[in-house]
């Protein structure tokens, strides 16, 4: 079983995932202790730097009683003598039960589980999919408001190139919330995801006004306008910046509205929200741990 | 008697019900781009009334029968084409082109950024999501591929 997209996973898989995800919760935190996955080993494949999913995957791997290996250095590494993925792959397969894979072009992933014959998970294909992500983002709500039904999810920033907003935006009409997208007209939600969103069930509303859109919503989903997808620093500008989650802002907001942010953010969210009972970013940042745990557990048939 | 809009051929193909504007994207298919393939006449004939319904564009080779890599291509850009074989002024064989479920190597993904473009040992492929209008989806990078025709390989 290879989870690349979020479509890999049926909706009864999705919602096991996030039970088992709940009763994971003691042993990421270290309360509990597992042996569950003893004896396995995670090849970590990060062509691209990251932190929050390579170190909770690793921490995922390692509070379930498993081992992990790496590339060690990509300059030191055969990559750089310019072997195909492919190859890598090939390579990597035999000396581990499970692959997790970041690169930096889309349907990387994809390829990687053609050439695997053991499971790979997708942690980021460059602005392709990113299932785990999504998965951790629909952990923190559910775990948060119970139901998804009839929430209102505000989702703000950069919703044309984000990586996880698409699927995001498709699997939560797939589970009956309301969507508002909040964008800049070139930096709105792509008419692709729009539709999939309608062919879901969902009736989004596509607006530019944040302040318009904050008295209703449950969860209020931030992203950041990410420079490396702008072809240039003028147009990167013109954006950047216009939208700014504050105290100011969150006056009008319910006072169970929640707001959540994959991280790291710039400036898209004052750090005087932080302590404020709507910041949940940090918990969403946590939740990639019991999420990815269950993951691990669900793919390699852990017992737990 | 029939009325042609060219000269009958004796020998050769015709594919007629190309949609309206693709004639020369069937060319390009055919070869007529690179010089020396085709070594007998092909006339075109561009926006004539189809018998079906509306407009349609018609390719006449004369002495030459199509592989059906060509034919599998021409389906990808003209999902109504028929192919007629002429033999001796008559359709002696005629039949529609099919668009496949999936297409494998014969379109290159439109995103620079798949990693089908890179030197990878693989093929492109694409899942088929309507036969007409042709929508195709990268498998890979699960991007729509835009202008087909400008992508094939
Ligand atoms: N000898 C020929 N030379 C050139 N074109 C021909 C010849 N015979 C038939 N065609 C063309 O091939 C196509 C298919 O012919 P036919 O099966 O008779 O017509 P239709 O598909 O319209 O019923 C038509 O476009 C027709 O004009
Ligand atoms: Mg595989
Ligand atoms: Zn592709």
């Amino acid at each position: 079983m290879d989870i690349v997209s979020i479509r890999d996973l049926s909706r009864e898989q999705i919602e096991q995932v996030l039970e088992r995800s709940e009763r994971m919760i003691p042993y990421a935190r270290g309360e509990m202790s597992s042996k569950a996955l003893d004896g396995k080993i995670l090849a970590t494949l990060f062509f691209e730097p990251s932190t929050r999913t390579r170190m909770s995957f690793e921490s995922a791997m390692m509070r379930l009683g498993g081992r992990i290996t790496d590339l060690g250095v990509p300059s030191m590494s055969s990559i750089s003598k310019g072997e195909s993925l492919a190859d890598t792959i090939r390579m990597v397969e035999v000396y581990s039960d499970i692959i997790v894979i970041r690169h930096p072009r889309e349907g990387a992933a994809r390829l990687a589980a053609r050439f695997s014959s053991k499971p790979v998970i997708n942690a980021g294909d460059g602005a392709g999919q990113h299932p785990t992500q999504t998965l951790l983002d629909l952990f923190t709500i559910k775990r948060i408001k119970k139901d998804f039904d009839k929430l209102k999810v505000v989702m703000v920033g950069d919703l044309k190139y984000g990586r996880t907003v698409h699927s995001m935006a498709e699997a939560l009409s797939s589970f009956g919330v309301e969507l508002t997208f909040v964008a800049p007209a070139a930096l709105q939600m792509p008419k692709e995801t729009v539709k999939q969103v309608e062919k879901a069930g969902g009736k989004p509303k596509l607006t530019n006004r944040l302040e318009e859109t904050i008295a209703d919503a449950d969860v209020l989903y931030v992203t950041r306008i990410q420079k490396e997808r702008f072809p240039d620093l003028a147009e990167y500008q013109k954006v950047a910046g216009m939208y700014r989650v504050d105290k100011r802002l969150l006056r009008e907001a319910k006072s169970d509205l929640i707001v959540m942010h994959p991280l790291p953010r710039v400036d898209e969210i004052d750090p005087e929200v932080d302590d404020t009972q709507h910041a949940k970013y940090f918990e969403q940042a946590f939740n990639g741990v019991p999420v990815r745990m269950a993951l691990l557990n669900l793919v390699l048939g852990g017992e737990l | 008697m029939k009325e042609f809009k060219v000269t009958p051929i004796r020998n050769g193909t015709v594919i007629d019900h190309i949609d309206c504007g693709m004639a020369l994207k069937v060319l390009r298919i055919i070869g007529m781009t690179d010089g020396g393939k085709v070594q007998s006449p092909v006339s075109v004939l561009m926006h004539v009334p189809s018998k079906k319904e509306g407009w349609k564009d018609v390719v006449k080779v004369e002495d030459r029968e199509l592989d059906p890599k060509e034919v599998d291509k021409i389906a990808l850009i003209a999902p109504k084409a028929t192919i007629n074989i002429i033999r001796d002024f008559n359709v002696a064989e005629k039949y529609s082109v099919r668009m496949p479920e999936r297409v494998v190597g014969k379109a290159r993904c439109s995103n620079p950024n798949c990693i089908t473009n890179q030197s990878e040992p693989v093929e492109p492929e694409f899942v088929v999501e309507s036969k007409d209008p042709p929508v195709l989806r990268c498998v890979y990078c699960d991007r729509q591929l835009d202008d087909i025709a400008g992508n094939l390989l």
